[in-house]
């Protein structure tokens, strides 16, 4: 995978944030997953398909993720509650959908997300793909994005 | 003015939700997929605006808008996609299949206030 192929999911994500939660979130620097290891506790995945295949997810401590879909709606929610599960994919939907746009030579067709939820849950890439995992550091605490992207 | 708010996210609907009563319009009918939505739509028309989500599960936003245009009897129901998706073939897509306006999410309040024109 082209290292550059993280960079639009980067910007989507900051600007997901700012927009939506007008907080600012800060890339660390980008780095190869070597082998399978454990995301945090709730993910948001999103599959990627069409001329390129792999999937896109974000990946949040459970306080982390309580603190941000928390300030998006202005209310208190809870571990595993049905808000905090359907936000954490809908963030990740919009990040893809948002970065697809600057890939748009791979004529890439989006999945509907899925929210995978458990204590070091392994988040496997596209299989033959390196996966790039960007941490990110925010007010709320950190979490990380990941991209496994397979191209011909 | 009534407004169908379609999207698949319950949190994406509370959001939109509040920033349509933000501009005071309080007629607000909900649904979760385009199957949902055309149901909902035959229940409740006069419908003014339909606010459209376009990946959703059992009928996509795409799919829901050529089935109301196929439709006479909604031909006065103006339809804004709102989609996180924004590459050009997308929105040309949707315009062409009837879609009025496009709006890229996530979108402020002032942004939508724009496209409603009010
Ligand atoms: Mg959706």
């Amino acid at each position: 995978m082209d290292v550059s192929y993280i960079n639009p999911f980067v910007t989507a994500t900051i600007e997901c944030f700012q927009t939506m939660l007008s907080i600012k979130t800060e890339p660390m620097a980008p780095q190869l997953k070597k082998e399978p290891y454990p995301a945090y506790d709730i993910s948001g995945v999103i599959g990627l398909s069409g001329e390129a295949q792999g999937s896109i997810s974000l990946s949040f401590p459970n306080d982390v993720a309580i603190k941000f879909v928390g300030k998006m709606l202005g209310v208190q929610v809870s571990e595993k509650s049905p808000d905090l599960i359907d936000a954490i994919g809908e963030f990740a939907n919009i990040i893809a959908g948002n970065a697809k746009k600057d890939l748009s030579k791979f004529n890439l067709s989006i999945s509907l997300p899925n929210v995978i939820i458990g204590k070091a849950h392994v988040l496997a890439g596209q299989s033959g793909a390196s996966t790039i995992v960007v941490p990110f550091t925010s007010m709320f605490g950190i979490f990380a994005m990941e991209v496994s992207l397979k191209t011909k | 003015m009534k407004v169908l708010l379609v999207d698949d996210s319950v949190t994406m609907r509370r959001i939109q939700k509040t920033q349509i009563q933000g501009l005071g319009i309080n007629d607000i009918v909900e649904a979760g997929d385009g199957e949902e939505a055309y149901r909902k739509l035959q229940e409740n028309m006069p419908i003014d605006l339909i606010m459209l989500d376009w990946n959703m599960p059992v009928m996509d936003g795409l799919t829901f808008l050529k089935k109301v245009r196929a439709d006479n009897s909604f031909k006065n129901v103006k339809v804004i996609m709102c989609t996180s998706e924004s590459e050009k073939t997308r929105v040309v897509e949707a315009l062409k299949s009837g879609a009025n306006n496009y709006l890229v999410k996530p979108f402020t309040p002032d942004a939508l206030k724009e496209k409603l024109g009010i």
